[in-house]
């Protein structure tokens, strides 16, 4: 608040000071309001982006009625979520019951303030912004716990029992898979973690920026294992298939939220897929270098003036949300390639694989960081070797990809091509 | 075969990581893919046509009705027999324009038939004394509304004289099916509503006492 009134001395001297403490609540709530309808809009986006994929991979075509290609579609389903009835059991606890979807909402939201899509583009840059954003998304099971016992419903109790033991358990790999990046950079703030990220000010140009080989993903085999676990990790947090078991429709019917229906349902429906943003923007953050712009220093970025920080701005941007799709389209891929596992694999995969491979990658990012300073030529030749490794793994899974295609057309029940051309 | 503890641990991860991305590039292929799914009734998918057409059909497949109106007798027997009442015709004795006797004819005034409540019971077509009336091999009408569906076969602002058998002669009928191709198949499934011409009702019987 403070820092919030310096700023407008600085840029509006003439604002008079019996008015400040107002406008800058003005500006706060601005800023909230601005950051919910992005994560509502976000989520139906995403959940249009998730149902087309999700209708691809299974053959047909997904939701193509409302709007171009069916791109309105999660207005349409907003819409009829808030003009259903609302239905609150006769034996759940009421003040309970309406408060619970609230908190899940505002746990995730509150996450959306640290993540940034550009230089400037952010809500608030927090110098604890990582704990923060760890912190305040673990109170979404506070929520979840609350609405499972409100419900007064054995499938909603289970589902809340369920979304604890496993928010809980991943907290702890969730959280030091992403040590690495704060002991590497030296700060917990998001935009540090990123800035960290563009190579040393003085480097040269093929160091300079947002080149991969300068990304935390790339640092070391550790942190490429410890990208692994921070995917699975956060998958469950947002409670996922593969980890979706707090829903789990064939166990559970729906869950923590059986029981609710019309707005209070929206909001959970918003707040599970609008996680997704925080858990792909963690990992563009701390892991694929955020919004650095390759061959371009931070620096420059940041002293840019006029209409070169604008474009500065959109080129970083740009970046970001090249990165944000592509580890977006991988969770949503994941969902419609996995099964769901069963409870004891959910807790055995957390705590005898995830937790002892990220206590001894973290270990060895710290020995590794003694050895080999960020800056030494054999640490840049590493991280090169990695960026290779990474790109024979994914020329492997491309040929692995052709090779389904054309084992697939051997079948005579896939003979598409006598299919008219179409496209709705 | 069987590993020690500690290489099926490894095992482990390896297997889960090399499965999971298979299963990926599987998922991976299909968006490559056409989907099999078909945007019926948007795109042109012609069952009848896959089949064979509808003369590949049983010669007593029962599909949707036609009738031949320049064979049609007026003879009400088929709106008898039609058990639901699907079938509404309407038949008034006027005097012909060009008449030089000026004689009052029997004309048919009005040949409906709602398709959509017909079940396709086939007892209209059984006592049409010329075969007018018959079903078709033809059975796919997709429409926007149901009165897309009512089929009407006499022009209401155009009566027409009833068909007279004569001895000996045979009637001579379109091939069976092609009325329906051009009234159910060969036209557009989305087309605006229909603007029914204003018909004078039949008067109401008066009730049994």
């Amino acid at each position: 608040m403070q820092a919030l009134i310096q700023l407008m001395r600085d840029v509006f001297p003439s604002i008079p000071a019996a008015i400040e403490p107002y406008l800058a609540t003005a500006v706060l709530l601005i800023a909230a309001f601005v950051l919910v309808v992005f994560a509502a809009i976000y989520a139906g986006v995403f959940i249009f982006f998730e149902r087309r994929i999700a209708g691809r991979i299974m053959s047909r075509v997904g939701p193509n009625r409302v709007g171009p290609h069916g791109l309105l579609q999660f207005i349409a389903d907003a819409v009829k979520l808030m003009i259903k009835e609302d239905i609150i059991p006769e034996a759940a606890d009421r003040p309970l019951f309406r408060l619970a979807p609230y908190l899940v909402f505002m746990g995730v939201v509150a996450g959306f303030v640290v993540i940034p899509v550009s230089p400037h583009i952010i809500a608030a840059d927090l110098n604890i912004g990582l704990l923060y954003v760890l912190a305040i998304t673990s109170i979404a099971v506070v929520g979840v716990l609350m609405s499972g016992w409100a419900s007064n419903s054995k499938w909603a109790l289970f589902g809340g029992m369920r979304s604890a033991a496993q928010i809980v358990s991943y907290e702890i790999p969730n959280g030091l898979a992403l040590l690495p990046a704060v002991l590497l950079s030296g700060t917990m703030s998001t935009q540090g973690i990123i800035l960290a990220q563009g190579g040393a000010p003085n480097a040269p140009f093929y160091l300079a920026g947002g080149v991969p080989w300068n990304w935390y993903l790339f640092h070391s085999p550790m942190t490429m294992a410890l990208f692994v676990v921070y995917m699975l990790a956060a998958l469950a947090e947002g409670a996922r298939i593969p980890f979706d078991l707090p829903e789990g429709e064939s166990e559970l019917v729906s869950g923590y939220n059986t029981e609710y229906s019309g707005f209070r349902f929206g909001a959970y429906f918003t707040a599970e897929f609008a996680h997704t943003w925080i858990a792909a923007g963690l990992a563009v953050i701390v892991f694929l270098g955020g919004w650095q712009v390759p061959f371009v220093q931070a620096s420059t970025i940041l002293n840019s003036q006029g209409w070169s920080m604008v474009g500065f701005e959109i080129l970083a941007m740009t970046m970001f949300m090249a990165k944000m799709v592509a580890v977006i389209f991988i969770i949503i891929q994941l969902r419609w390639t996995l099964p769901r596992v069963r409870v004891d694999q959910m807790m055995v995969i957390c705590w005898k694989y995830l937790l002892p491979i990220t206590f001894v990658a973290v270990f060895l990012v710290l020995g590794w960081m003694l050895v080999l300073p960020w800056e030494s030529p054999v640490a840049i030749a590493i991280r090169i070797l990695m960026v290779v490794s990474a790109l024979a793994v994914l020329g492997h899974y491309i040929k692995r990809v052709h090779y389904a295609i054309l084992a697939a057309h051997d079948q005579a029940w896939m003979s598409f091509k006598v299919l008219p051309k179409f496209w709705i | 075969m069987s590993h020690s503890p500690v290489a099926t641990y490894f095992l482990n991860i390896k297997n889960s990581l090399v499965s999971s991305m298979e299963g990926m590039a599987v998922t991976m292929s299909w968006l490559f893919r056409k989907p099999y799914t078909v945007q019926y009734p948007y795109a042109p998918v012609e069952p009848n046509k896959r089949l064979g057409g509808p003369e590949t059909l049983p010669e007593r497949y029962r599909g949707f009705l036609e009738v031949d109106i320049d064979i049609c007798t007026a003879c009400l027997a088929c709106e008898r027999a039609c058990p639901i009442e699907c079938i509404r015709i309407d038949v008034e004795k006027r005097v012909q324009a060009h008449d030089p006797e000026q004689k009052e004819q029997r004309m048919l005034v009005r040949f409906d038939i709602d398709m959509a409540k017909c079940m396709f019971c086939g007892l209209c077509s059984e006592p049409c004394p010329t075969g007018a009336i018959r079903h078709t091999g033809h059975f796919e009408a997709p429409v926007t509304s149901t009165e897309h569906l009512y089929m009407r076969f006499v022009d209401p602002a155009k009566p027409r004289l009833p068909y007279k058998v004569k001895k000996g002669e045979e009637p001579v009928t379109k091939p069976k099916g092609q009325i329906a191709q051009a009234l159910y198949v060969d036209r557009k499934w989305n087309q605006g509503p229909i603007d029914f011409p204003e018909i004078p009702k039949a008067p109401v019987e008066p009730p049994p006492a």
